[in-house]
């Protein structure tokens, strides 16, 4: 029985003991968090704050409903309808933008000093939050929808380009070997050896990011660039929560919708 | 043989049913060869752009003519004012406290909802569905949505952005938490019941060791995140980087708003690498 149980016991007390690394790791949660603790601090509610909580509770059980069907321009109806066409349109531009800055930041397409460039300018994109660039472009286009249109083009690039480098440095490069052998010429190993092996990855990143933008284009509206943020923001800040409970509902109905459907497509897409 | 093809025709898609399969025969075996939906598919997606074009007054013609206003503003941005950094570093700090403290809170409180979404551990079904969907509900609000809201409840400032900053990581953590939870091994958890373990003392010894590397993991990516989404919620007043970048922007003052740029850059920068080498370490 001793013998039975002594290896057992010897594995038990040779196991890696790593606890100074939890300790410092601890600490330094400790810390950051003592820090950060020391200047957010609770200073009680606003003057009429439980009013509003109250409010929001209120409005999402009691909204709007003339509001919600409302087939006119100012109904939620339409403003989700234009949410949906900001985001496909903004993420349809930014995937074809996204092409020739993902291939330029591939290392297994262009040499490592201008891949780490390309590498660079997506990364710049990707850090100015979309709200940045919507207030920069409203100096273009002018406030409405279009601003969140050409917003949300140049902020998708960002991400996308970086899913599509992950799909472009994992390509199969043998297959074009054997095309070459098989005599085909260079649009024929671009239509049969790499298109169908990034079709499906593409496809997948583009549903992907149309789900984030719908989300983000909510709020983009919020600094006049179209959308049902705008009038969102609008009613709360007047406070009126039946119609803010309006709008909350269409949004959130409109998102669960989305997600599902995506996370549907994109199943069937990684299945093939 | 006729019943046979009368339940492959019932199987048929919708689509199948209207524009019938082509028949091929080899040999003795008859194949159905479904018609192509590519048409089907682009017919649909040109429709909805073209009617996307329409409500959104898609004029690329603006872009065109106005352009150049946007090379000024950029042009501006990328010559920043080095003078202006000593008033960037507070609002910077707050950012970053508000996504520590928001980011520590959420995952902390993701955990257990995360373990009670997990089908494989809570095996009551209806109450595992009504919580997803809250979760969903949770997920779908927009931060800046909740931190205006927040400002609203509890005075402007760092406070409601931290509670902005938590119901989203709250929401994303226990939705990537759930689903990793349900592709572990639970053999361990079910040796760990069969030798008298109660449930919770299977689950921390049997799963969690399991799920901890990948908890870790996801806390660092929704801090990652949450550093970029805290950024902007001072433009609701939740305190931050915000407030500075809309008083910039509004006063036209981009020298200075390429400097709150240049530093937010350096800083994401920073918290990216550390944050993908640590997860890269934990995997």
């Amino acid at each position: 029985m001793q013998n039975a149980i002594n290896p057992i016991e010897e594995m038990y007390g040779s196991r890696p003991r790593r606890w100074w690394i939890y300790t410092v790791v601890v600490l330094i949660m400790v810390v950051l968090l003592g820090w950060s603790g020391n200047a957010i601090q609770f200073k009680g509610l606003a003057a009429r704050g439980s009013d509003v909580a109250y409010g929001i509770v209120y409005g999402i059980f009691h909204p709007d409903m003339n509001l919600l069907i409302n087939w006119t321009r100012d109904g939620v109806p339409y403003m989700l309808f234009e949410t949906v066409a900001i985001a496909l349109l903004g993420t349809l531009i930014g995937g074809v933008l996204a092409v020739p800055f993902s291939f330029l930041a591939a290392e297994n397409v262009v040499p490592k000093w201008v891949a780490f460039f390309s590498r660079a300018f997506i990364l710049l994109i990707r850090t100015i939050p979309s709200l940045v660039w919507a207030l920069v472009w409203i100096r273009v286009t002018g406030p409405g929808a279009f601003c969140g249109v050409v917003t949300q083009s140049i902020c998708s690039i960002g991400m996308i380009s970086k899913l599509y480098i992950n799909a472009i440095e994992d390509l199969d490069t043998r297959i074009l070997e054997s095309l070459d052998a098989a005599g085909c010429t260079t649009f024929q190993k671009i239509r049969y050896g790499i298109l169908p092996q990034l079709y499906a990855n593409f496809v997948s990143t583009i549903i992907y990011r149309f789900d984030i933008n719908i989300k983000d284009a909510t709020t983009l509206g919020i600094v006049g660039a179209g959308g049902i943020g705008a009038a969102l923001i609008q009613s709360i800040n007047s406070r009126r929560w039946s119609m803010v409970g309006a709008f909350l509902f269409g949004m959130i109905v409109l998102m669960l919708i989305i997600e599902f459907s995506s996370t549907k497509i994109r199943k069937k897409l990684a299945r093939g | 043989m006729a019943r046979k093809a009368k339940t492959a025709q019932a199987k048929l898609a919708l689509f199948d049913r209207i524009f019938k399969p082509k028949t091929m025969t080899v040999g003795e075996h008859t194949v159905l060869k479904p018609r192509s939906r590519t048409w089907l598919i682009l017919l649909t997606l040109i429709v909805a752009v073209w009617g996307a074009v329409i409500v959104t007054d898609f004029d690329f013609g603006i872009i065109i003519r106005r352009g150049y206003q946007f090379t000024v503003i950029l042009k501006k941005i990328f010559n920043p004012d080095w003078s202006y950094f000593h008033k960037v570093l507070p609002p910077l700090l707050d950012t970053i406290k508000m996504s520590v403290m928001g980011s520590f809170i959420g995952c902390t409180l993701a955990l257990p909802f995360a373990v009670l979404a997990s089908a494989n551990i809570n095996h009551n079904g209806v109450f595992v569905a009504v919580l997803r969907v809250l979760l969903n509900i949770v997920r779908t609000l927009p931060t800046l949505v909740i931190a205006s809201i927040c400002a609203l409840i509890f005075k402007l400032g760092t406070f409601a952005g931290t509670v902005a900053i938590t119901l989203f990581t709250f929401g994303l953590v226990t939705k990537m938490l759930y689903e990793s939870i349900e592709t572990i091994d639970m053999g361990a958890f079910e040796a760990m019941e069969a030798l008298g373990a109660t449930r919770f003392q299977a689950f921390w010894s049997g799963c969690f060791p399991q799920i901890l590397p990948t908890y870790l993991s996801h806390s660092l990516y929704s801090f990652e995140i949450n550093i970029r989404a805290a950024s902007i919620l001072g433009y609701v007043g939740a305190g931050g980087l915000g407030i500075l970048i809309n008083e910039r922007i509004g006063w036209r003052d981009y020298e200075g708003l390429g400097m709150v740029l240049i530093t937010l850059f350096a800083v994401v920068l920073i918290i990216d690498n550390t944050s993908q080498y640590l997860r890269r370490k934990l995997s």
